[in-house]
């Protein structure tokens, strides 16, 4: 299709590893990092990329931005090959490393700003809109004049993010952005990719262990173990899959004489000495479970409860982990 | 984003125009790191200061009463000595580990993801901290020595000139010779041993520890054609000094700029060849 700004078939890396075997001798060891990934990314989609330590996450994301050399498949990103066309392709993508910074230490962040409109050669006025809009965003002003080795992570995470898009990119590739953060600064992340999102002009891919980010930002869910696709599809499916359910919990006056049956919905524990039942939906939807127990007199309160995708991608990645116990070629 | 990049790009400047700006702002901004350490760069004058002393007497007892060695005389020496003091620090010939760090930290990976090559964009950024050594680290030496000594101004209008090419063809060429030591990490990950290599045969063959001149004439074409350590140092300050002809000169400035286009060919080369095998450290 020519909607996908990101086309990868058979995606392979390998590494060697020397693994000491005695005093002396060593032995190569080869290592797959990606084991044949498959993706398609469409133009506007925003990606949550996501998979235990060591799973292949960012050797994924090195390779699709050029950085890494595949041993093995094909690779398309904006049209270009990553790595034979690396300069052109860094002009259409964005990359925020969590874990590494791309700003210039020594330079104060209105500097490094300056420097990368040169480098990237954004006219001055597309540059300036894009920063004014970041720094309103991202609360910027107040330390745009500090070098960037004297900042805290969170507003060294938003000068990362505001460098990553000073240059208008396509696809903005998002490595653990909310890494160490404290709360107020993820939120202020979240919230400006999520903005960015509305647009729906710029690809956003996001890689993360803190799923939070993924459910507030991303509809589709790709998830990795020993680089290989073990989900791709939205949230709700993932949840379909394993079975997790929305829960209703319905606080009563008095414990029912018998436990009341609602159609669509199973009990599923009772709290509280029987005050309080807990429900979980199947076919009906809340309102159904709602007027149904209204129903029963002596309805004081009911909530609605999410399904944890934590518990899900735990199970998941447990699930992989009891299947092949180590990565070993 | 706002998508505004394709309409607003005026049709008039060239690609050629462009490269230059985004050239001379990595300049610039290399210029304004390396200004922001002030008291590291007076802790690095005092030192080249020091040892310029040092150097001056010794080369001095050197010519001895005849008051000539090896074709320099007094004054000769004594404008070797502090310039060189003072070029130490333009050219950089030790400390210059970035490239490494960045190798073993992963922090390679920023550079990658850049439009510019990281070859011209680590150049550009060399020559504006070369820059601002020159205002800094050249001229305290250069102003401090004819104090004290006697020294030898340059009696040809061309030398100038030449002295300036040549000290941009040494930094340039300096540059590349550190970025393949520094890229000798891509593969070692350690680059502590080809670093004090580099720093013994640059200090010894580039005429920083006594003019070459002082050598046989055969190991001194040897060293000149066959290395690029002679054209690193000891040719700006030949130029200066005046110790050979204007044609010689303009000849041994030639040859500094052979040396300097091939070891820049080679980096590219390198780079080009660590790419297809790199691996970025840690995760």
């Amino acid at each position: 299709m020519s909607s996908d700004v990101i086309v990868a078939d058979g995606l392979r890396k390998e590494f060697t590893v020397r693994v000491r075997t005695g005093r002396l001798r060593r032995q190569k060891r080869l290592v797959t990092a990606v084991d044949g990934i498959d993706l398609r990314v469409a133009r506007g989609e925003m990606l949550g990329y996501i998979g235990p330590n060591g799973a292949g996450k960012s050797t994924t994301l090195k390779i699709l931005t050029g950085v890494l050399m595949p041993s093995a498949g094909q690779v398309r990103v904006c049209g270009l090959r990553p790595v034979a066309q690396r300069t052109r392709l860094a002009l259409s993508v964005g990359v925020v490393f969590g874990q590494r910074s791309q700003l210039w230490w020594d330079l104060p962040l209105r500097d490094s700003f300056d420097l990368l409109r040169h480098v990237y050669r954004v006219p001055a006025a597309a540059h300036a809109s894009r920063l004014r809009r970041c720094r309103d965003l991202l609360d910027l002003d107040a330390f745009l004049d500090v070098p960037v080795r004297q900042l805290s992570l969170g507003q060294r995470m938003r000068g990362e993010l505001t460098a990553a898009l000073l240059h208008g990119p396509q696809v903005l590739f998002l490595d653990e952005p909310t890494i160490g953060l404290d709360v107020v600064s993820k939120q202020a992340v979240r919230g400006f990719l999520a903005e960015l999102g509305r647009g729906g002009d710029t690809t956003l891919v996001l890689t993360t262990h803190d799923l939070a980010d993924i459910e507030r930002l991303c509809r589709r869910l790709v998830v990795i173990d020993h680089g290989r696709v073990v989900h791709d599809g939205s949230i709700a499916a993932l949840h379909r899959r394993y079975g997790s359910r929305r829960l209703v919990v319905a606080d009563l006056d008095a414990p029912p004489p018998v436990p009341p049956v609602v159609p669509g919905a199973a009990l599923r524990r009772v709290e509280a000495d029987g005050h309080r039942l807990v429900f979980a939906l199947e076919s009906a939807g809340v309102a159904e479970v709602v007027t149904a127990l209204a129903g029963l007199g002596g309805l004081r309160d009911v909530s609605v409860v999410e399904p944890e995708i934590e518990d899900v991608v735990a199970r998941l990645y447990g699930e992989r982990r009891s299947v092949r116990p180590s990565r070993r070629c | 984003m706002g998508s505004v990049t394709a309409t607003v790009a005026p049709p008039t400047t060239s690609n050629v125009i462009l490269w230059f700006r985004t050239f001379r702002a990595i300049t610039g901004s290399g210029f304004r790191r390396y200004s922001t350490y002030r008291q590291a760069s007076a802790a690095g004058v005092v030192t080249n200061l020091v040892f310029g002393f040092l150097r001056c007497y010794v080369l001095l007892a050197a010519a001895g009463a005849a008051g000539t060695v090896a074709g320099y005389d007094r004054g000769q020496l004594a404008t070797f000595v502090w310039v060189s003091q003072g070029l130490l620090a333009v050219i950089l010939l030790w400390g210059w580990t970035e490239l490494a760090d960045r190798i073993r930290t992963g922090d390679i990976a920023a550079d990658l993801l850049r439009p510019v090559h990281p070859v011209t964009s680590h150049l550009a950024a060399d020559l504006g901290r070369a820059g601002h050594a020159a205002l800094v680290r050249l001229l305290p030496p250069v102003l401090v020595g004819p104090l004290f000594f006697e020294v030898h101004l340059p009696r040809r209008w061309s030398t100038v000139p030449l002295f300036g090419l040549s000290v941009v063809v040494a930094v340039v060429l300096c540059f590349g010779c550190r970025y393949l030591v520094n890229a000798t990490a891509y593969w070692l990950h350690d680059v502590r041993g080809p670093v004090v290599l580099w720093a013994v045969a640059s200090g010894v063959l580039a005429g920083l520890y006594f003019p070459l001149r002082f050598l046989p004439e055969w190991l001194q074409l040897v060293l000149w054609l066959g290395t690029p350590f002679p054209s690193l140092l000891q040719t700006p300050l030949d130029v200066l000094v005046e110790r050979d002809s204007t044609a010689t000169q303009i000849g041994l400035v030639a040859l500094q700029v052979c040396w300097a286009a091939s070891i820049l060919g080679a980096c590219r080369l390198v780079q080009r060849r660590a790419e297809r095998r790199l691996v970025v450290q840690g995760g």
